[in-house]
């Protein structure tokens, strides 16, 4: 039996979050989620090349040998992350600054690849854009969710209006490496104790 | 001198994973044990000088001279992966002991951001060969020194009693942090150019 349209799209979002369940593509998590609008640049690109690819695979996988599947996804993953780049570039040069080069990184992303190679090298066009969709989903929301609290808290301000009055000294530890570490982990607690409430809550009914 | 502060500050105050948030993948996926973290790190640090060097090549041979410097990163991903196969089956047919250690961490390496990182900042920066080679070994042995030190810090981190919650990642992480916050102590020694 097949998984319904919606359980393909929303199974991104909580289940196997991209970053606190599957714990893959973690480098942007830290890298680029220092403010708010970082994080929104970076989720919305990795949203449309996890989609754009999921369709590309989904379309030629009766076509590509499966011998020589990895090196058509990675291509048709740099080519996507190429058209992204460029465009950023040229309308949000200001958001292109600050992802530097954890934009062009998006090739590697192990999330990407599995996607393909997991779900879209199986499944028809619609499920494969829907499972991207999602995927995409769960990864803007774990980006932003770590944006948000970062830059609330480490600099006081939420897409730069500030939110504290003048009286908070925000501690810059948060905005920096190690602070980016803990709060991670801690995350990563946090959404283990939902998914156990999940099931426990699953078992009962 | 010139050199030697460029490796050490690729090295040791800009430390790829713990300042710059690269690899981080492999990084907590092969830190669980040290004799497998020692033979990533080797395998990293001869990858990732050896595939810089080629991309150096072809960057400022070909991409440069024909103004198709936007093509740098389908370009390097290619060369780099067709790079590591090719040395996997090297290694595999002359080698077969080194084999028998790296075999697995060379195909992980491969689609790795570290690797694809170097080059791209070579690249970027517009170095010449030699510094390249330089930023390219530097930066390999800070992931090194750092995966190595995670992998001893975990190992102690078994016989501590976590949380149920935290349990694997959510720790890891919080030991990351705090990995990260002493090398924070040598930030701004050597600027980030």
């Amino acid at each position: 039996m097949k998984d319904s349209l919606w359980s393909i799209f929303s199974k991104g979002i909580l289940d196997e979050n991209p970053i606190f369940r599957l714990a893959l593509s973690l480098c942007p998590a830290l890298a680029v989620t220092t403010s708010t609008l970082n994080a929104l640049g970076m989720g919305l690109s990795v949203m449309f090349v996890i989609t754009m690819n999921n369709l590309v695979v989904s379309l030629t996988r009766k076509v590509v040998n499966p011998t020589v599947r990895v090196p058509v996804y990675i291509m048709s993953i740099a080519t996507i992350v190429t058209v992204v780049e460029l465009v950023l570039e040229a309308f949000f040069p200001v958001v292109f600054q600050a992802l530097g080069i954890y934009i062009a990184l998006v090739v590697v992303f192990a999330i990407i690849l599995a996607r393909a190679e997991v779900f879209a090298s199986k499944n028809g066009v619609v499920r494969s854009v829907l499972d991207g969709l999602g995927m995409g989903t769960g990864f803007l929301f774990a980006m932003l969710l770590i944006g948000v609290i970062r830059e609330i808290f480490g600099s006081g301000t939420i897409l730069g209006f500030p939110v504290f009055g003048a009286w908070y000294n925000p501690p810059l530890i948060i905005i920096l490496a190690p602070g980016g570490f803990l709060l991670i982990g801690l995350l990563i607690g946090f959404f283990n104790i939902v998914a156990k409430a999940k099931k426990a809550k699953g078992a009962n009914a | 001198m010139e050199y030697i502060l460029l490796f050490l500050g690729a090295a040791v105050v800009n430390n790829f994973v713990l300042t710059r948030f690269l690899g981080l993948c492999i990084f907590f996926g092969v830190s669980k044990n040290f004799n497998a973290s020692v033979s990533m790190g080797m395998a990293v640090i001869s990858v990732m000088t050896m595939s810089s060097m080629i991309a150096w090549v072809i960057s400022n041979g070909i991409l440069v001279p024909l103004q198709l410097t936007f093509l740098n990163t389908i370009v390097f991903v290619i060369v780099i992966a067709t790079f590591v196969q090719l040395l996997e089956m090297f290694i595999k047919k002359f080698v077969p002991t080194l084999y028998g250690v790296w075999g697995i961490y060379l195909l992980l390496v491969a689609t790795n951001c570290i690797v694809l990182a170097v080059p791209l900042i070579n690249a970027d920066k517009h170095y010449d060969f030699f510094t390249s080679t330089v930023n390219a070994l530097g930066s390999s042995s800070g992931f090194a020194l750092a995966l190595i030190l995670m992998s001893s810090l975990r190992e102690k981190l078994q016989y501590a009693k976590v949380p149920k919650t935290l349990e694997g990642l959510g720790v890891s992480f919080v030991l990351a942090g705090l990995l990260a916050l002493s090398f924070q102590g040598f930030g701004g020694m050597i600027p980030l150019e």
